[in-house]
């Protein structure tokens, strides 16, 4: 693409107004006269019925305006995405600490909030089930369990020349976007709402807070011009606090604020499964896999928001890169008494690699073997041993070429070398490297999501306004979807700006999910893009007498045979010929398919890949780590933006090592969550990023498919390159100790690794 | 129970006043508790600075203040969330929005933030460019340490932060701007304000309802005398907690900040003294010029933005069971100063600790100093350590601290303190013994590490299991032991640490 804007490493298009403070995010949104400020009333046990709920010192409290609960529903009293079992406000059942029970709005925020605390609410206390193995035993599901299977696992388990059976337990994950959930609804006229939300699906909520309200989907809009982060947790949560803020709107006429404190946000919103898996392993002397059966627990919370998704993604990335040619995947998705689970970035997709990276790793080290060496002996062939357990068969393999580059630019075998030396010679600091790779499938599993519309307006100056159903939580959709606009005119960045996403200019948007934002909405842009443009060459053709092929749109001009002339007076010229200078676009992902009931078919348009090196230094004396090193190779086609996808894959590699080192979960007795705000929940601070990075695009690549430009997706798979520092733990932990398998939890805290050190020591 | 009232709106307040963006702010009639943050946000509609845990624990609200300091002008950032307004008098505040210079230009701090790729969301971003700012405003080139260190108080959820670091490492490197250079921080016109500011300061009237601030030792001690069920505010680094995570209605205000006698930062007889509106940077820094070895656990302490406004005598006189400043000066046996009225004692910072949220402070009572015992002789072996799950700015699951001297192959003497391990700061009186008078030796440790599994019985929580902090305190006698007899071996994660580790 020469003279391009696409595959420029442009700036994020906010990124003026980020380091200014001039980018607005919900909470900054002046409001109109006589705004109200809500807060949530949370439940304080984990499961119980209310015997009474006595509001008379909410109502009475300085302030407050307005307090409704389940009664005061005007429509139907249901958030959740696919069941109806998310009640926007719990009457008689309560199922976890922190279930919303009633609202207050009051003249400010400090008012909602303690108007909030003064609720008198008397429960009989239920039995409650906190944890995974709890729910196991209790047979305790939100959906049925689910299984897949392929070839005669049974069979290859009991003729495999080695056998070994494991278990894997994983921690959850807040999503610690930094600005937490919030959404403004104001009034409009004939019954109409207006709400800005804080979310990645606008038409969701669209929905849910029309459905509340005894509404349709015409009498809401649902604006989103950025988020302050995401990650999933902006996807079906939102919906809660948006559907809260609009009917205390429209009881008062007046417009509601509902802003969740970071308290409030971390113990009332859904996280990333837990899950914990038993294993069993048929190899041979290679390391090669010839049977596996897993069975895969996670906790989804109370109730089944996207859990059923979720658990159905961790299914499919059990394999991540590796051929299993005879397995069982059992998968049981259990019920508990603690906030409902949901998306977050890799959606199960990490929690599936997580299981058979341990079960990999176990197997070379039952071995005697290097990690590396069995995950390649493992690995998808190109023309054979190439079809997924759900049936796909995997046609742009890339990840034997990927760890090979990786493998030297990384020196992986000399400071493997070195780091023996290192260890044999250190008694209290043991170092540990691992190389883990990706193959993480891109689309929606549910076809049907995997459509985007766009909306494209020329100006008679020359300038472009794009709007499309995707969201901007800091990705930079935004500024690729210009990138893609302004390719597709021939202009420079500056000509192009994307607006704030709007349910009344784009309708029955897809989440911004899955990776998915510019695969779609690039597309859809491009489409309303390409419409435009072909108008604008038969208008030339027709007025220049020119053939199609010499019309050409280039550098902010329009070149029409041997002349040119600006696009903005060209422009000006068609609107003068009558011309529309506005289209919509519209996409959907081709070749894809999926059987929801044998979990079969191509879920995935094709695959994103790529791998990470990371080395770690461990305290055997405290359990202490510290990331040392990482190496990085990944694949994202042909790149839109450089700059926005290496800012990815260093984020989603930071926070996935968060995920599996410093990131912490933890639940009293009572299924209180006692980690909920930053002071007792420890993401990743500056210090963490290595001193020694490498992280790298893979080159001359382009998509098999055709995608936008050839472009692939970026948003979740580098997450699981974070996968990496965990298996380096593992490594350093079994250090100079060959034939161990050192039972490491994750998160890999300093209290897990000591434990896994101390079992060792003592075995 | 007769808690004082908060006085209604009173003229005989005499307002809060601060520079902002060269203009003078006169604030009067706001609640005492009202933080920067919310001002800025809501009275203002200066939505720049951005609210994202309301604790300081993210930095997404750091601001900067400026406050006249030996001549000059001293810029420091802060957490505006829980930095409650009458605390800036006097002194001048700078916010993201200040930066950008005339005709919009970027200030170089935003300008290596644009050009780094270094804002994916930007909500955390506000705050990022304000410690580097506060970091810029020094004047010199910062490595990646430095920078690392400056903003071990920010929190990003998307870059995985090399972005920031390359930002913060390059932003000197740009032209110099007019607005907001280093030479414009400390310009004549902006000391002349702040001197300003300070004339016609009312005496013995509150700045604002339920906020005093009194400037002399004996103004206070008299007012906390006269009005005990006040609350004493040093920092705020706890107590805007109590406003912005409980709701609690506090009783008035009494503000150490502008007591000339508690800046106080003095040696004399080898004492280093250190009172109690010194904040915890630079009392840290005192502390570690003279034991280098507590760099490590100076530079985890909380935050650069906390540190900024935190005291270490407020740290002290809050008497957390996990403040990380209190094992180590009990176990070099400091002293705290009380003062209550006219009256004067010393009490040994052990003695001040009863039991939970106990102390030994009679009504009306203060701690007005800390009085740290310098190195004596070169046989003594000091080392504090720190084990969290996250390196920076995080809460110790366990701290340790130990002070041993060691004479012809003995250990003479030994004391050792713990935080975690019980419910106040305590030393191991066990393993004291067990150490003391005996040859400095593995079998020594090995009993000593024997008696001090005896000494505490420790909870279980969100931090770590009571079985955890048990071992890693064990342990941490082992680290001492080796960091003392085999300075070679590498006993922390991370050279850079090793290289101040040690001692």
């Amino acid at each position: 693409m020469a003279d391009s804007t696409a595959g420029v490493a442009s700036r994020h298009d906010s990124a003026h107004l980020h380091v200014s403070g001039e980018a607005r995010y919900a909470d900054d949104i002046p409001l109109p006269a006589g705004s109200l400020h809500a807060a949530l009333g949370m439940s304080t046990v984990a499961h119980g019925r209310i015997r009474s709920m006595d509001l008379t010192a909410v109502r009475t409290a300085l302030g407050v305006v307005c307090v409704i609960t389940a009664a005061d529903v005007p429509g139907h009293n249901s958030y959740g995405p696919i069941l109806d079992d998310d009640p926007i406000f719990a009457d008689d059942l309560v199922q976890c600490v922190g279930q919303s029970l009633f609202a207050v709005a009051a003249t400010s925020t400090d008012a909602a909030r303690r108007a909030a605390r003064l609720a008198k609410i008397e429960y009989e206390e239920l039995p409650a089930i906190l944890d995974i193995r709890g729910a196991l035993a209790q047979k305790s599901f939100v959906i049925p369990t689910q299984k897949l299977s392929r070839g005669e696992p049974r069979t290859g388990l009991a003729a495999a020349p080695h056998r070994l059976k494991g278990t894997v337990e994983m921690g959850g994950q807040d999503h610690f976007y930094l600005e937490g959930q919030v959404a403004i609804a104001i009034p409009q006229e004939d019954g109409a709402m207006l709400v800005h939300s804080s979310t990645q699906h606008p038409t969701e909520v669209q929905h849910k807070v029309g459905e509340a309200l005894g509404r349709h989907a015409h009498d809401v809009v649902v604006n989103c011009r950025r988020m302050g982060g995401g990650f999933g947790g902006k996807e079906s949560q939102p919906a809660l606090f948006a559907c809260a803020a609009a009917i205390l709107a429209a009881k008062t006429g007046r417009a509601v604020k509902l802003r969740a404190d970071r308290d409030a946000d971390m113990v009332m919103t859904g996280k990333r499964h837990d899950f914990i898996s038993d294993y069993e392993a048929g190899f041979d002397d290679s390391g090669r896999i010839t049977a596996l059966a897993v069975m895969l627990a996670s906790r989804c919370g109370y109730s089944a928001d996207l859990s059923g998704p979720v658990n159905d993604r961790a299914m499919f990335h059990v394999d991540n890169a590796y051929y299993l040619e005879h397995v069982e995947i059992v998968s049981h998705r259990c019920k508990t008494n603690t906030v409902s689970n949901t998306a977050f970035r890799g959606f199960g997709g990490p929690q599936g690699m997580v299981v058979i990276e341990a079960i990999i790793d176990d197997i070379a080290r039952t071995l005697g073997r290097d990690p590396l060496d069995v995950r390649r002996v493992n690995f998808y062939g190109t023309t054979d041993r190439n079809v997924t357990p759900y049936l796909q068969t995997v046609e742009d393999n890339i990840i034997g070429l990927i760890t090979d580059r990786l493998e030297q630019s990384s020196n992986y075998r000399k400071r493997r070398a070195d780091l023996a030396a290192f260890n044999a010679a250190s008694a209290v600091i043991k170092r540990g490297m691992a190389m883990t790779p990706v193959k993480f499938g891109i689309s929606f599993n549910a076809t049907i999501y995997n459509q985007a519309g766009a909306l494209v307006h020329v100006y008679t100056d020359g300038t472009v306004l794009v709007n499309h159903g995707g969201t901007e939580m800091g990705q930079g959709l935004f500024t690729k979807v210009a990138q893609v606009v302004a390719q597709e005119f021939g202009l420079p960045m500056e000509r192009v700006r994307v607006s704030a996403t709007d349910t009344s200019k784009v309708p029955n948007t897809s989440a911004t999910a899955a990776s998915s934002g510019s695969d779609l909405n690039g597309k859809a842009a491009q489409a309303a893009a390409v419409a435009i443009r072909e108008r604008l060459v038969a208008h030339a053709c027709a007025s220049h007498a020119l053939t199609a092929e010499q019309v050409r749109f280039e550098a902010g001009r329009v070149f029409l045979g041997e002349s040119s002339m600006d696009f903005e007076a060209f422009v000006r010229e068609a609107y003068a010929a009558r011309i529309s200078l506005s289209s919509s676009g519209y996409y959907r992902t081709p070749k894809i398919h999926y059987d929801r009931v044998t979990l079969t078919g191509r879920p995935f348009f094709y695959y994103a890949y790529g791998a990470a090196v990371a080395e770690v230094e461990i305290d055997t004396l405290t359990g202490e780590t510290r990331l040392a090193q990482v190496d990085i190779l990944h694949d994202v086609g042909r790149s839109l933006n450089p700059a926005l996808d290496i800012g990815q894959i260093e984020g989603g590699f930071l926070q996935g090592a968060g995920w599996l080192t410093s990131e912490e979960l933890w639940w009293n007795a009572r299924g209180e969550l006692k980690t909920h705000a930053p002071s007792t929940y420890k993401i990743p601070t500056a210090r963490d990023w290595p001193a020694n990075a490498s992280v790298k695009l893979v080159e001359g690549l382009p998509n098999v498919e055709d995608t936008i430009y050839r472009s692939k997706a970026v948003g979740e798979p580098p997450l699981m390159l974070g996968i990496s520092v965990l298996h380096a733990i593992r490594d350093a932990i079994a250090a100079g100790r060959p034939g161990v398998l050192p039972r490491l939890t994750a998160p890999a805290t300093p209290e897990a690794v000591l434990r896994a050190l101390n079992e060792l020591n003592q075995a | 129970m007769d808690e004082p009232k908060i006085p209604q709106p009173d003229t005989a307040c005499t307002g809060v006043r601060f520079m902002l963006d060269g203009q003078r702010i006169e604030v009067r009639d706001v609640p005492p508790t009202l933080t920067l943050l919310q001002y800025l946000r809501e009275d203002l509609g200066r939505t720049g600075t951005k609210e994202g845990c309301a604790e300081g624990d993210c930095g997404a609200c750091t601001v900067v203040v400026g406050e006249m300091h030996d001549g000059g002008l001293r810029y420091r950032a802060v957490n505006s969330c829980i930095r409650f307004l009458p605390t800036l008098d006097g002194r001048e505040v700078v916010t993201v929005e200040s930066l950008r210079g005339a005709g919009g230009a970027l200030h170089p701090v935003q300008q290596a933030m644009v050009d780094s790729h270094a804002s994916q969301c930007g909500f955390c971003t506000p705050g990022f460019v304000m410690s580097l700012f506060a970091l810029y405003l020094e004047g010199v080139p910062a490595d990646r340490e430095t920078v690392v260190d400056a903003l071990a108080g920010n929190l990003c959820r998307c870059t995985g932060y090399r972005p920031i670091i390359e930002a913060g490492c390059r932003m000197q490197g740009y032209p110099e701007p007019a607005v907001w250079s280093c030479e414009d921080a400390q310009s004549p016109h902006r000391r002349a304000a702040l001197q300003a500011l300070r004339e016609n300061t009312g005496k013995g009237q509150p700045l604002v309802p339920g906020f005093h601030a009194p400037t002399s030792l004996d103004e206070l001690a008299s007012l906390y005398l006269a009005q005990p069920k006040s609350l004493l505010l040093a920092g705020a680094t706890d107590i805007g907690l109590w406003v912005t995570k409980q709701m609690r209605d506090l009783p008035p205000l009494i503000y150490l900040g502008e007591v000339v006698e508690l800046k106080i930062l003095r040696e004399s007889d080898g004492i280093l003294e250190i009172g109690a509106a010194v904040t915890l940077a630079d009392a840290y820094a005192a502390i570690v010029a003279r034991y280098p070895m507590l760099a490590e656990l100076a530079n985890r302490f909380a935050s650069p933005p906390i540190r900024n406004s935190g005291t270490l005598c407020g740290n002290i006189a809050n008497g957390s069971p996990i403040g990380d400043s209190m094992p180590i000066l009990i176990a070099l046996g400091a002293t705290v100063v009380l003062r209550k009225g006219a009256e004067t004692r010393v009490l040994p910072l052990e003695a001040l600790y009863l039991g939970y949220q106990k102390n030994a402070l009679a009504v009306g009572e203060f701690v007005a100093a800390v009085r740290i015992p310098l190195p004596a002789g070169t046989t003594r072996k000091v080392a504090t350590y720190k084990i969290s799950k996250r390196f920076d700015q995080d809460i110790s699951a366990v701290c340790a601290a130990f002070v041993v001297d060691v004479e012809a192959g003995r250990i003479a003497s030994a004391r050792v303190a713990y935080g975690g391990m019980a419910a106040i700061p305590q030393r191991a009186k066990q393993c004291e013994a067990a150490l003391t008078g005996q040859p400095w030796s593995e079998a020594t440790m090995d009993a000593a590490i024997k008696a001090l599994a005896e000494d505490y019985t420790p909870l279980s929580d969100m931090r770590a299991s009571s079985d955890y902090r048990v071992k890693v305190a064990c342990n941490l006698l082992r680290r001492f032991y080796a960091e003392h007899t085999s300075p070679d071996q590498q006993t922390r994660i991370g050279a850079v640490f090793s290289a101040s580790g040690g001692g």
